[in-house]
């Protein structure tokens, strides 16, 4: 029991003095991570849409595609981003291995199909309500798409919360193409696997206890946008 | 509707990357740079936090250092994603060198392995000078025996010293021999959960905090010795290789100035590594 309270004393006392190695790796955490979230839902949305609600061949097999995704380990992930944009790969001109960029990279695949996934459920629940409404108005393709993201607009938070406490927990893509570089590339997850490796095991808790401290302050806030936005 | 759960998003999405906008510009202002793999042992062992910001202050260059085990660090090299190499183990270097993916390496420090294992010692190890002696005497006794196995410097020096004991514990794998394919940190954490025995080196030893009941038993051998070489990424195999700054961080580490920044290193008093840039064939 020693262990957990001194790594929650701990966790009380990094986020109260804040010192700027912790805020960079938080900023950095942040940064990645919603960035990854806001590209996977700009991509992932109307994807999910579409296949819940449109017609078109290979539709069936993309559901399962996407479904099957969800489960795609993170390091996996991490390698074919890694060999994609190491020097020696076909992207090694750009330079991106060991940047957030790569981590964002990395997140944003590995989260994709989780968001398109969520958001193709969502909408296929709600279309049950919403199919006469729209074939009697004729509605097309863009019209249907954009009809129905409005109306789940809300539901579909819930799939992009998910995204995020996927991205903002993974360690394995990020580990790998972003080389836990101090100063540049050090997210909390990795932090964490280094002071783990160190053996400062109430370190490696207490930056537990921060993440899940942080993860907690973005779904709160997303909890209290959605509430305001329905009054 | 639609217009305005939109105007909702983007408020959001602005003030959410309002808030970053430091870290975006901070991570974009370090521009001037070099890219270092190198082991876990330098990273672990708190050598590089004391080292790299007095290599920085005199030249301006950061150091990024990506750390992997030797084998890991030598193939990212071999890729071009790094600029400096900086690992343990001569033969591998030496390949690296004669492979023209470096032009010259060059030996830095030396610093020693040791073998940690419980306090209470079944395989009556403790005190021995005849490293691959106690290794006999852990196999004979199948004492828990906890190996990187992840093909880095410390991996490959186990295994040589294996090899010099004439036994081969890959047989006794899963049994009392553990092959756990990670860093030097985790290994100490796993030997220390299963009361085993583990050649680890002596610098991520002192920084390590959680040894529980583990103790240095062997030391001092001279088949312990753990030297490191460091080199330049050939400029004419990868033309991205920032060759000035890349070689201003070999030179100085093998500087006078370098060589006492790295003997300066200590914990509790104990010099951590062993300058020996000037030691003819190390």
């Amino acid at each position: 029991m020693h262990d957990f309270t001194q790594a929650l004393a701990m966790a009380v006392q990094m986020i109260v003095t804040l010192d700027a190695d912790l805020a960079r790796i938080v900023g950095l955490s942040l940064r990645v991570s919603l960035t990854a979230v806001l590209a996977a839902t700009l991509i992932g949305l109307p994807l999910g849409t579409a296949v819940a609600a449109l017609r078109f061949p290979g539709r069936r097999g993309l559901s399962v595609a996407l479904n099957t995704l969800m489960g795609l380990p993170p390091v996996v992930v991490g390698l074919v981003v890694f060999l994609l944009l190491s020097r020696s790969g076909p992207f090694g001109v750009l330079g991106l291995l060991f940047t957030p960029a790569a981590m964002i990279v990395a997140q944003t695949v590995l989260i994709l199909p989780i968001v398109a996934s969520l958001a193709r459920q969502t909408v296929e629940d709600l279309l049950v309500e919403y199919d006469d409404l729209l074939r009697v108005t004729g509605a097309g393709p863009f019209h249907t798409l954009t009809t129905l993201l409005s109306e789940a607009r809300w539901s579909l938070v819930t799939a992009i919360l998910a995204g995020f406490g996927r991205a903002s927990a993974e360690v394995g893509a990020v580990m790998i193409v972003g080389g836990n570089i101090e100063h540049a590339t050090r997210v909390m997850t990795t932090a964490i696997a280094l002071e783990t490796s160190k053996g400062d095991l109430p370190m490696a808790l207490g930056l537990g206890v921060v993440l899940m401290t942080l993860s907690l302050a973005v779904n709160l806030a997303a909890s209290l946008l959605r509430e305001a936005a329905r009054r | 509707m639609l217009r305005r759960s939109f105007a909702i998003g983007c408020a959001a999405a602005a003030a959410l990357f309002g808030l970053l906008p430091g870290t975006v510009t901070q991570a974009g202002a370090a521009d001037r740079f070099i890219t270092v793999a190198s082991t876990t042992s330098t990273e672990d062992s708190g050598l590089f936090k004391d080292l790299l910001p007095k290599f920085t202050a005199k030249t301006g260059i950061g150091v990024r250092v990506v750390a992997k085990g030797t084998g890991q660090a030598i193939d990212l090299a071999k890729r071009g994603d790094a600029d400096v190499l900086f690992v343990h183990h001569k033969p591998s270097e030496e390949k690296f060198v004669a492979e023209g993916f470096a032009t010259e390496r060059k030996p830095v420090m030396y610093n020693d392995f040791i073998v940690v294992g419980p306090a209470k010692d079944p395989a009556g190890v403790k005190g021995s000078k005849d490293v691959t002696d106690a290794l006999a005497r852990i196999a004979a006794a199948k004492a828990p025996f906890v190996s990187r196995g992840d093909d880095s410097g410390t991996h490959k020096a186990e295994l040589a010293l294996w090899t010099a004991a004439k036994l081969d514990p890959a047989k006794a794998d899963g049994g009392w021999y553990k092959s756990i394919g990670q860093g030097m940190g985790p290994t100490l954490n796993t030997a220390a959960a299963m009361e085993g025995y583990a050649l680890a080196d002596r610098g991520t030893w002192l920084n390590f905090r959680n040894r529980g009941d583990l103790a240095v038993l062997v030391e001092g051998d001279k088949r312990l010795f753990n030297q490191y070489g460091v080199m330049l990424v050939n400029p004419a195999k990868f033309a991205h290789v920032k060759a000035g700054d890349g070689q201003a961080f070999v030179d100085w580490l093998v500087s006078a100035e370098g060589q006492k920044a790295i003997a300066d290193y200590t914990i509790g008093g104990q010099p951590l590594f062993f300058p020996n840039a000037n030691e003819p064939g190390a």
